[in-house]
């Protein structure tokens, strides 16, 4: 499989797309945000460091979820009140782009919706009620948090955010939604709880002592 | 993988950094990574931002709670459900209930890679808690959690006491969290309602035993006091094993006695009828019956008196002879009927029968002597005599089924007896029974 290969108009290192369809990576060397343009890479931001993590996940973690292996490949760090999250975005072999989202160690697996009709930030409130794909969500928690950094390859164009609101909603069978109303449009991720050891991860962080 | 693949940004490492309490400047250590939000300096008690390099103080303790120091020690590392984890937090939390305070210890369970568990302690009885993953289903005073029903156990306003170690949430001392607890022994659902949200988890009752055996703890756990909410009753499950074995050994029974019923002949040896006139001299009443055969194996024999008495008795004396060995077995019996009216209505007494069974007959020839007795003012009675060889005797059976119906019930009751005290506990609590006089 040929990869895409540009430099870093920044500094100059090579710049590898893992997957074909992102559109915005990290340069690993100098931090610069890249975004694909037709003809090359343009740099768009600069990645502060991001603050230590505790997440055992890092990029080029693999996986198995529901029969198929997935790679990691770039992740979105936000920061609320009580702790922060890592939304860690995920190639399945098939192609397809997930993400998963690691909060403290309590881990998810969800997919983009193209579900219209929205409700908007101002209209979501904990206890309400939404169906989605013929499946019952509730409103369990409206989060507002703060932008911390990207790292890795994207599906998207994200960068230069500060404060964006999240919804988090569950069901009584396991499985979560997501409203995410960082850009214009708000954006629903339908997805379920996993566990760890059902994840089959490898390529993970080690921890010193563990 | 092309080998293009640039290198990995190189994970931040844990750092094991050497912080020191802005307040009494004693020495803290940071164990779970990046995980913990809050840390608690084990010296003064002074609760710091464990995600702010300088760490900050974010509420200073004053009144210290003595001597309430955590069973498994911060740092203790043990493995719970095949995982292990290292204790990096703990808390006393309190309830209060008509006035009387309870409270209970929380112990925070981290292991870098998988979701962080609780341990909750109260008066000895253990729970192993986690985040459910499902959203429970409320309904009137029940949940349905993964299609199983937890029963409403108790509503309360549980406060923070007392924290020592490391939190993944920002905890406060004199933090108040409406709980509400549902159970399902072995298993508790409880619900954890905060200004914005609402957390719940699902514990399951350890023994004590289990946890200093998973911590390698030294000494033995402090025993267990009262029963608690969700405590599997240790008699329930032999409640069951017991009626299990009852229904097991009563089928054996009656499948024993269908068998015994099939091998016993049962058939009539001898039968007689026989008139005595009271008038007779009472020489003449002793008579003996034709030899009759006792075939088969050593087995009983069952005498059946019948008399047309009515408000009078007869009394025979028996004797069954082996006409072969000349040996005897003697024995008396009654048959008394009387009846008639009082002031409680009608009344009656005995009857025109009686059995008796003769245990352990060997087979050969027989005849009886018999020796009847009546009222000598008496008119005449009928009375017959059926000797019947072989019968299956069920009382047996119903003392052994007595044997076996006892313990049972004897458990089920410690069972009810149990719940009963669990539930006394609860907001539920059963109706009591008031040994005192009402009067009073």
């Amino acid at each position: 499989m040929t990869q895409p290969v540009s430099n870093c108009p920044n500094c100059g290192a090579k710049i590898v797309f893992q997957w074909s369809s992102s559109v915005q990576t990290v340069c690993q060397y100098c931090k610069s945000i890249l975004v694909r343009t037709d003809v090359d890479l343009k740099k768009v931001g600069q990645v502060a460091d991001l603050p230590p993590d505790s997440s055992p996940i890092q990029l080029n973690t693999e996986g198995i979820y529901r029969n198929k292996a997935f790679v990691v490949g770039g992740r979105i760090l936000y920061e609320y009140d009580q702790g922060g999250w890592n939304e860690w975005h995920i190639t399945m072999n098939d192609g397809a782009s997930a993400w998963l989202s690691d909060a403290q160690n309590e881990y998810a697996i969800s997919f983009a919706s193209t579900t219209t009709g929205l409700p908007s930030a101002t209209q979501v409130e904990v206890g309400q009620q939404y169906n989605w794909n013929n499946q019952n969500y509730t409103v369990s928690v409206i989060t507002p948090a703060h932008y911390r950094g990207v790292e890795g390859e994207l599906p998207f164009q994200y960068w230069d955010k500060t404060d964006v609101t999240f919804a988090d909603l569950r069901s009584q069978t396991g499985k979560f939604a997501t409203l995410d109303f960082s850009d214009d449009q708000p954006a629903l991720y339908l997805g379920e709880f996993v566990e760890f050891d059902d994840l089959k991860l490898k390529n993970l962080r080690s921890f010193e002592g563990w | 993988m092309s080998a293009g693949t640039p290198p990995l940004s190189t994970p931040p490492k844990p750092q094991a950094k050497a912080l020191n309490c802005p307040q009494c400047g004693a020495a803290i250590t940071l164990r779970a990574l990046g995980h913990a939000e809050t840390v608690v300096c084990e010296s003064c008690h002074s609760i710091l931002d464990a995600k702010d390099p300088n760490l900050q103080i974010l509420q200073k303790f004053e009144a210290i709670t003595g001597g309430d120091r955590p069973l498994i020690p911060l740092g203790t590392r043990g493995k719970l459900r095949g995982t292990d984890y290292e204790v990096i937090g703990f808390q006393r939390r309190s309830i209060k209930v008509e006035g009387i305070s309870y409270h209970w210890h929380e112990y925070v369970l981290f292991n870098p890679y998988k979701a962080i568990r609780y341990l909750t302690e109260y008066n000895g009885h253990w729970n192993d808690l986690s985040v459910c993953k499902d959203l429970p289903i409320t309904q009137f005073a029940s949940a349905n959690y993964l299609g199983e029903v937890y029963k409403h156990f108790q509503s309360s306003d549980a406060t923070t006491d007392y924290v020592l170690g490391e939190f993944p949430w920002q905890v406060r001392v004199g933090e108040h969290a409406a709980v509400v607890e549902y159970v399902k022994p072995p298993r508790v659902l409880s619900a954890e309602k905060s200004a914005n949200e609402v957390t719940w988890s699902v514990g399951e009752y350890i023994y004590g035993a289990d946890i200093w055996k998973s911590f390698n703890l030294p000494g033995s756990a402090p025993e267990a006091v009262g029963v608690y909410e969700n405590q599997p009753s240790p008699v329930s499950e032999m409640s069951k094993a017991f009626w299990g074995a009852f229904l097991a050994f009563a089928i054996f029974l009656l499948m024993l006695m269908a068998g015994f019923d099939l091998i016993s002949n049962k058939g009539t040896a001898f039968e007689s009828s026989y008139r005595l006139n009271a008038g007779e001299p009472k020489g003449e009443a002793s008579f003996v019956t034709d030899v009759f055969n006792l075939e088969g194996r050593t087995s009983n024999v069952e005498v059946t008196t019948s008399a047309s008495v009515d408000n009078s008795w007869i009394y025979l004396n028996y004797a069954l002879i082996n006409q072969d060995t000349e040996q005897a077995w003697d024995f008396g019996r009654e048959v008394s009927y009387y009846h008639g009216y009082d002031s409680d209505g009608s009344w009656s007494e005995g009857g025109q029968k009686n059995t008796v069974i003769i245990p352990s007959i060997p087979p050969g020839h027989y005849y009886l002597r018999i020796e009847p007795e009546v009222d000598p003012t008496h008119p005449p009675i009928a009375y017959s005599v059926q000797v019947k060889r072989d019968v299956p005797v069920l009382g047996f059976f119903g003392i052994a089924f007595l044997a076996l119906l006892l313990p049972a019930i004897a458990i089920t009751w410690r069972s009810i007896s149990f719940e009963r005290a669990r539930w006394a506990e609860s907001d539920h609590p059963p109706m009591q029974i008031h040994m005192d006089n009402s009067e009073d």
